[in-house]
């Protein structure tokens, strides 16, 4: 069973099936999150009510904590892949965390800047120190980190061992470095989305909350998907498959 | 192991005396350029120290593998029979020993120059105590993924630096409260987890990082 399953998985991660299934699931995925996005933002712009604390200035939260789950997330994904890499050998994984790094941290800084166009009419500054905030930075420049090392190891191969390893130590210390944080000084709102708890977000501004949530989960899974086929192509250019394809795009392209 | 390193070390003092140097000279800086004001300078002073400490820790990493790396030593020690953890664990004691050690014993006389009470530069100590073999622990492994570069050094304090703030905030913390009273037990046990933590795993991960950088 397990020998199946892990022979279905190198099948699916080699390469060559890599670049085809992706190409079929590509427009899939950016349509149903473009679709998403759309729906989301005319909800969460114009449907949902307005707040009675905040005004009008809250609809940014639409924005700023999808992009800012999606920060953590894509970490993790990144420390996951990068840890299937290293143990099981699939280099497809050592791409896929290569290739999220870049997107990771563009949502991070996402999430930073929407929270201090926030900050400035909430609490009357564009930044302060305070524990959420920093959290995020510190995972902005775990993001950096990731990213410069990447680009100072030449072979690619020893370059996506190490950031795995330093992707892993990260994740570890992300919890660490959370409630240190957190415990240092608070001043953010309380997470207020999980129904458990009170206060929480009234279903009205969850559902657009949830429908850009996922629209952000889809664009970067389409985005993660373009970015790794770019990458599988590079690093295979001398490989049979690659130069059959080139050939059938020759051909295609001179039949026109 | 701990003997020949720390022979290697004493034969080149410089290596003992200049994180301790560039330590003083951080600390003496701030006054310097804020203000001598007693009231002030206690108040952000334990913070300073700590972060004086936590550079010259980091600047002084380069000097844990660096020189083995060159003369292939590092190589043997792969080979070796031995666990590579256990004889990186033995490195990164006697870099905590030749920097973190001068650090803290020095420590009460900066704290006396920056107007800390006596209470607190106990706690500073303690915190130093506990604090800095953590630093040369998670440093170890930044230092293990940059060794084989040979610009690693900016880059070693990007991947570092993230990973000390946890240590800066509770240590600085510590003191600060000790100062005003309170209670600094949280802190304190904090400190001790996280040493313990990394006492675990970073030998790990540093010969996991080794391994990569030498292939």
């Amino acid at each position: 069973m397990f020998k199946s399953i892990m022979k279905f998985i190198y099948h699916f991660a080699s390469p060559k099936h890599f670049y085809r299934l992706s190409g079929k699931l590509i427009p899939w995925f950016a349509w149903l999150a473009a679709l998403l996005l759309i729906a989301g933002s005319i909800d969460g712009l114009f449907i949902a009510p307005v707040d009675y604390q905040q005004g009008d200035s809250y609809r940014i939260i639409f924005v700023h904590v999808p992009a800012a789950w999606m920060s953590m997330f894509i970490y993790m994904v990144m420390a996951t892949s990068g840890a299937i890499g290293l143990i099981w050998k699939i280099k497809l994984a050592d791409v896929i965390a290569s290739s999220s790094a870049p997107i990771g941290a563009a949502f991070t800084f996402l999430a930073l800047v929407t929270g201090s166009i926030w900050g400035k009419p909430m609490w009357g500054a564009w930044w302060v120190w305070d524990a959420r905030l920093t959290a995020e930075l510190i995972l902005l420049f775990l993001y950096l980190g990731f990213m410069a090392l990447e680009a100072a190891i030449e072979d690619p191969r020893a370059a996506a061992r190490a950031c795995a390893i330093l992707a892993i130590v990260g994740v570890i210390n992300i919890p660490i470095i959370h409630y240190s944080v957190e415990w240092w000084n608070t001043l953010h709102q309380g997470a207020t989305v999980t129904k458990f708890d009170k206060p929480s977000i009234h279903i009205s501004m969850l559902i657009p909350l949830l429908l850009m949530a996922l629209g952000f989960k889809l664009y970067y899974v389409a985005v993660v998907l373009v970015r790794a086929r770019n990458k599988v192509l590079y690093t295979d250019q001398n490989s049979g498959w690659v130069k059959e394809l080139i050939k059938s795009k020759n051909e295609q392209f001179t039949s026109i | 192991m701990i003997k020949r390193d720390l022979r290697i070390a004493f034969r080149h003092k410089s290596e003992i005396l200049n994180p301790l140097f560039f330590f003083i000279i951080v600390v003496t800086l701030f006054p310097l350029g804020i203000s001598p004001e007693k009231v002030l300078l206690a108040q952000i002073g334990p913070g300073i120290i700590w972060v004086a400490a936590l550079l010259a820790a980091m600047l002084s990493l380069d000097s844990l593998f660096r020189s083995d790396f060159e003369d292939g030593t590092l190589e043997l020690m792969l080979l070796s029979e031995y666990p590579l953890s256990i004889l990186v664990l033995a490195k990164i004691v006697v870099h905590w020993l030749i920097t973190g050690l001068p650090i803290i014993i020095f420590s009460p006389l900066l704290g006396t120059v920056m107007f800390l009470s006596n209470d607190a530069i106990e706690t500073l100590m303690i915190t130093l105590l506990l604090g800095t073999p953590i630093l040369s622990l998670i440093g170890a492994i930044g230092m293990a993924l940059v060794v084989a570069l040979k610009r690693g050094g900016m880059l070693l304090s990007l991947l570092v630096l993230p990973l000390y703030i946890p240590v800066l905030i509770f240590s600085s913390n510590a003191v600060g409260s000790s100062m005003a009273g309170l209670s600094i037990s949280g802190q304190l046990y904090f400190l001790s987890a996280f040493m313990l933590f990394c006492l675990t795993l970073a030998p790990i991960a540093t010969s996991a990082a080794l391994r990569v950088s030498l292939e």
